[in-house]
């Protein structure tokens, strides 16, 4: 057993240094630049320059509240969501059914499930052609802004359609405690009705668990670039798209203008989180003062129905989205107003295969090593905290997760140009790298849940009888865990696939996945091979999870005590 | 059987509860207020199904026959949170978000008016059970023992009509064990409910005084817990 000397061991060091190295590289890298040093470029001397320029750009305040609101609703509307369904019907049948459609569209990366939004409600979509021309009396698609729309409801629509199964998850692994089940019963048994069970004497339990998932969404969707492309606002776009035009200008001076509006991004994400954190202060002081109240709402159906629509539309939309994915790459030619396609043609997909091969070769190769390193590292950093329950450094955790709190432009722009400098960028080492600062935290989140609560009588009773801290790992601990370990490598497959923005910046265009060319081909129009792409991100991730469900069903098939309980 | 209808206190009619169609348990009787009836069984009788089922809490999947009354009024089809049944579990499960106060103030019913009034209720409570002073304690600083008397008084403020106890004893020292029961069951009596104890401790049923059900089990005992042999409840003492 490991003794406790106050000091982090290697593992814990090491993945610091990996995680916590880019980053505060990458945002020294961003903040020089923003202040006029770029030597690279001839820029020596320090300025705000870069700065004026930035607020002198037309709708530069537009931008800023696009990014701010759009992030912040998407946000709080997607956890309010998740919230109203688990609190009016944990514990039943609907409940465990609509939990089998929500796991798997966790694996959806961002990018597909835009597009497939996309072809769901554009003016040319499915739902205005299952409604015309019949009740529109439309035989063209109508010239109506629904896509890319001002106020930016669509990106909204889509950044919801993606962290419901995120924060609905990471809610369902917060629920997984001992006694769960027991509160809900003492709380009816007082009287109180199911949601003011959930709300007043569950969620309180809960909520330390899913506020740091809720924080990387806010972060991530006030400063998302591939939704934004997508489904975004145009003239002007967000914020962070925004800067992704000035970085890539071959004008090279606007790179400090970038870097600049990098620093924004920063502090218009950070902003958005201190928003948050303020209500949530507000909410959790009104929800104490009602603890004592006694007020037992027991009339809460009307609360639960909306709660289950909300969850239903949101399963329903991703659904359909995904099914049109299917439907437009077998699709050869599907005129306006038509449900379906007039042909279909496999042949299509074919060459697409065969043009995409490199980029599908890509994926696999990144989102395989990603994902193996993080959940090879994140077990040793676990095992090195021995068999105690808590972990020993808190500043450690805040390491860990700081990628996700992080806007990924803010650092992505400073640590592309650490990469030129070091003749880097466009490698697929360069890439890795940057996909691991991301999937590691989602591979620990995944993990150390599981770890914790693994009964360390196991390892003790291992111990007992004289095993080393190797034996009891690779033949205890390991085996046991062997389901939860291949949902994280699962888990961090899907987030590596899902890169899109380090993919695009470190990248350099000389690295290209499934889910940059993706994004690329649905901006260009070309809507089956844009599909065929966007089916392809998910299509591994997908056989990620469904290995994950299948060999330890397999590999354990004569052991009663380690099947699923449910 | 209409004349439950008009009998005070619990009345469990015909009472049966299956899994996957092998019968887990039968039961058929009545505690009047005041009066504890025992439960003895060893695990995986059906004990905590049987408490599930009088509670509203039944597991989708196991299936029970039957009706529950209270003083005349047929539960049987009534959601958990109507029943007014107060249910003691194992371990204390306060509500570790909450102070001891907080906790008791919980489970007053909302048309007691006035934080003040309220809060002096919950203050007797404790006082009641000895723990004068304890209102402001975070409950996981407390005892097992202490525990468990806070998580008495909290089900008796929501004034049940009955009280269902699943092994709350199980969790305390010898030492402790004979006052908290003594407590338990004092105050129960006083406010004239009909208790239902389970447990699987001999004591805890002479403590208790009044009928003991003994729940048989006859499964062969060979780890497979799938097939439920029928067993049967019968012999009082």
């Amino acid at each position: 057993m490991p003794k406790s000397t106050g000091r982090p061991d290697i593992a814990t060091v090491l993945v610091t240094i990996l995680l916590a190295g880019p980053v505060l590289a990458g945002l020294a890298g961003t903040i020089l630049p923003a202040f006029g040093y770029l030597p690279v470029l001839g820029y020596r001397t320090f300025s705000i320059e870069p700065f004026r320029a930035l607020f002198n750009m037309p709708g530069i305040q537009i931008s800023i509240l696009l990014s701010f609101g759009t992030g912040l609703v998407a946000s709080i509307l997607s956890l309010a969501i998740v919230l109203l369904f688990t609190a009016g019907w944990s514990g039943t049948r609907t409940f465990v059914r609509l939990t089998r459609f929500l796991s798997p569209l966790l694996s959806v990366p961002h990018a597909a499930a835009a597009i497939g939004l996309a072809f769901l409600i554009a003016p040319s979509g499915f739902l205005v052609r299952l409604l015309s021309p019949w009740a529109t009396g439309w035989t063209r698609p109508p010239d109506l802004l629904i896509l890319n729309d001002q106020a930016g409801i669509a990106m909204t629509l889509g950044l919801v359609a993606k962290e419901v199964p995120f924060l609905f998850l990471m809610t369902l692994a917060a629920l997984n405690r001992p006694h769960i089940r027991d509160f809900y019963k003492s709380g009816a048994s007082l009287g109180y009705g199911r949601m003011s069970t959930f709300i007043k004497v569950i969620l309180p339990q809960i909520y330390p668990l899913i506020r740091l998932p809720m924080l990387a969404v806010i972060a991530y969707a006030t400063s998302v670039v591939d939704v934004a492309h997508l489904l975004g606002p145009t003239t002007p776009p967000p914020l962070a798209p925004r800067l992704i035009g000035w970085m890539n200008d071959p004008d090279l001076s606007k790179r400090l203008m970038a870097s600049a509006g990098a620093l924004l991004q920063l502090f218009v994400s950070g902003v958005s989180l201190i928003v948050y954190l303020l209500l949530e202060r507000g909410v959790t002081l009104w929800l104490k003062s009602r603890f004592e109240s006694g007020h037992r709402r027991r009339q809460d159906a009307a609360a639960r129905q909306a709660g289950l629509w909300a969850m239903s539309i949101v399963v329903a939309l991703m659904t359909v989205s995904i099914v049109l994915l299917v439907v437009w790459t077998t699709a050869k030619s599907w005129w306006f107003p038509d449900v379906l396609p007039q042909r279909w043609s496999l042949a299509r997909m074919m060459d697409s295969f065969g043009t995409g091969g490199p980029a599908l070769l890509a994926t696999l190769l990144l989102a395989i090593s990603a994902a193996g390193i993080a959940t090879a590292l994140t077990l040793w950093v676990l095992e090195g905290r021995g068999f105690r329950k808590k972990p020993r450094h808190g500043w450690l955790n805040t390491y860990i997760f700081l990628p996700l709190l992080l806007p990924q432009i803010s650092f992505l722009f400073g640590l592309q140009t650490l990469f030129l400098g070091a003749d880097l960028s466009g490698t697929m080492e360069a890439v890795l790298l940057a996909h691991l600062i991301f999937v590691f935290p989602y591979a620990f989140l995944a993990l150390s849940d599981p770890w914790n609560r693994l009964d360390p009588q196991y390892a003790k009773a291992a111990a007992s009888i004289g095993a080393s801290r190797a034996r009891i790992f690779w033949q205890v601990q390991l085996p046991l865990l062997l389901r939860p370990v291949l949902v994280t490598f699962a888990v961090a497959a899907a987030v590596s696939v899902g890169q899109y923005l380090p993919t695009l910046m470190i990248g350099a265009g000389r690295v290209v996945t499934v889910t940059t060319e993706s994004v690329a081909l649905a901006s260009g129009g070309n809507r089956q091979v844009a599909a065929l792409y966007a089916l392809l991100q998910l299509v591994i991730p997908l056989s990620g999870f469904v290995l994950a469900a299948l060999l330890p069903s397999l590999v354990f098939r004569n052991r009663a005590a380690m099947r699923l309980e449910r | 059987m209409p004349e439950a209808l008009d009998r005070a206190g619990l009345t469990l009619e015909a009472v049966s509860i299956h899994v996957d169609g092998a019968p887990l348990l039968d039961i058929d009787c009545h505690i009047p207020p005041g009066n504890i009836l025992t439960i003895m069984g060893e695990s995986g009788s059906g004990k905590s199904s049987l408490l599930d089922f009088i509670a509203g809490f039944l597991k989708p999947a196991l299936h029970a026959e039957g009706r529950i009354f209270l003083n005349g009024k047929n539960l049987t089809d009534l959601p958990a949170q109507e029943r007014h049944i107060g249910l003691m579990f194992q371990s204390p499960l306060l509500f570790p978000h909450m102070s001891v106060m907080q906790n008791l103030m919980f489970a007053i019913p909302a048309r007691v008016r006035g934080r003040q009034h309220r809060k002096e209720i919950a203050r007797q409570a404790l006082e009641d059970v000895g723990l004068n002073g304890f209102g402001d304690r975070d409950p996981a600083t407390l005892s097992g023992g202490q525990q468990t008397r806070v998580a008495l008084m909290r089900t008796l403020l929501a004034q049940p009509m009955a009280l269902l106890l699943d092994e709350p004893f199980s969790s305390l020292d010898q030492a402790r064990r004979a006052e908290v029961r003594e407590l338990v069951f004092c105050q129960a009596r006083k406010n004239d409910l009909p208790v239902l104890l389970v447990t699987h401790d001999e004591e805890d049923a002479l403590a208790a005084g009044g009928l003991v059900h003994f729940l048989d089990n006859h499964k062969n005992n060979n780890g497979c817990s799938k097939v439920q042999q029928p067993q049967i409840s019968i012999a009082k003492r």
